[in-house]
């Protein structure tokens, strides 16, 4: 039995489409911070050094599909998942302002996170680090099936 | 479909996506900036703005600055110097876009110094001192005394000319006009109400000459 397959495709889309998405998160980042010059608040560059790696790490194990990616690239996307989590939470004001960590400099909290009016940035965080993270947990599901 | 020319269209779709959405936005933003100025073309000069150079010179630069933003400080002889250049045909208009934590201490002692006629040589000790009172840990505007008194000012007369709630009215006023008209970082130029649209040395001497060109 080969226990990685290199033919399998299930889980070779499921770690391109979680790359895709950390492509993509990755750009949206760039795009708030260099050409929009929005200011990174703290819990922002902490998610940002999570996100960073995946779209590089996650394209390595396609070509040629190694699996061992899924093992590296879990704990990147689980510890971001919990910062963008404490991140929306703040942002909704589940947590009191006195213990947010980012009352100097640029607030974690507030208008400047709010896309054209509509899209929250910590939300839209959150969807990109839990998607990955679910892609992941199927791949690692999928990774010793044959096909 | 080969994998390989998957993730290769994938990626070249997003850089695509990535390089549009920079090129709108930022075609965008020139438009709505250019329309704010063309509103608010009247918050440029203030009646209580330090000035210097011949008043009634066609081209007038006006700078909103910060006492403790270094950039400033770096370009401040370099203004200093188009000045003299361009004599008779340039003046500069100072505006005070006090961002840095206590360069409001500083643009209080800027206006004592105004009233005694000394604005343009404090302001010049100021920048000379920066890098000690201006530290980004730990800023402390009270030690700008301490060099006036070495460069032989006379402290006393400038405490006396401290005038808190008339600087504080002031740079009120200033920063009102800076955010109509999209002003965020300091040095912010202008000259004859355009602004500098890339921020160089070279570009605003390159300014201030066509605007010498179209007016003499």
């Amino acid at each position: 039995m080969n226990k990685d397959s290199p033919h399998n495709p299930t889980v070779w889309n499921l770690i391109f489409a979680s790359w895709v998405i950390a492509m993509l998160s990755t750009l949206a980042s760039l795009f708030f911070s260099e050409i929009m010059e929005l200011v990174p608040c703290i819990l922002c560059w902490y998610q940002r050094i999570f996100i960073f790696p995946l779209s590089i790490i996650l394209i390595l194990g396609l070509f040629p599909l190694d699996t061992n990616v899924i093992k590296y690239a879990l704990p990147l996307s689980i510890i971001g998942l919990l910062f963008t989590l404490y991140h929306c939470m703040l942002f909704y004001g589940f947590i009191p302002e006195n213990l947010q960590p980012c009352s100097q400099g640029v607030p974690c909290s507030g208008d400047n996170m709010i896309l054209f009016g509509i899209l929250p940035i910590p939300v839209l965080s959150l969807l990109a680090f839990l998607s990955i993270t679910t892609l992941l947990l199927f791949a690692r599901g999928n990774r010793n099936e044959k096909v | 479909m080969k994998k390989s020319n998957l993730v290769l269209i994938a990626s070249g779709l997003m850089l695509i996506i990535f390089i549009a959405a920079a090129y709108f936005y930022d075609s965008q933003q020139t438009k709505l900036k250019n329309e704010q100025l063309a509103q608010n073309s009247s918050a440029l000069i203030q009646f209580h703005s330090p000035k210097t150079g011949n008043p009634k010179a066609k081209v007038t630069i006006v700078e909103f600055m910060d006492p403790a933003c270094e950039a400033c400080r770096q370009f401040h002889p370099f203004v200093k110097d188009l000045l003299k250049k361009y004599k008779n045909k340039v003046k500069l208009v100072i505006r005070y876009a006090p961002f840095h934590h206590g360069s409001d201490v500083a643009v209080k002692i800027l206006e004592a110094a105004k009233k005694q006629g000394q604005f343009w040589d404090v302001l010049d000790v100021m920048y000379k001192s920066q890098s000690d009172w201006a530290n980004h840990h730990n800023p402390n505007p009270e030690m700008i005394w301490n060099y006036l008194e070495y460069y032989k000012f006379d402290v006393l007369a400038l405490k006396a000319n401290m005038d808190d709630a008339v600087a504080t009215k002031i740079i009120g006023i200033d920063l009102a006009d800076a955010k109509a008209l999209g002003v965020d970082k300091t040095p912010t130029f202008f000259v004859n109400g355009k602004p500098l649209t890339s921020f160089s040395l070279e570009q605003l001497e390159t300014l201030i000459r066509s605007e010498i060109a179209l007016h003499y």
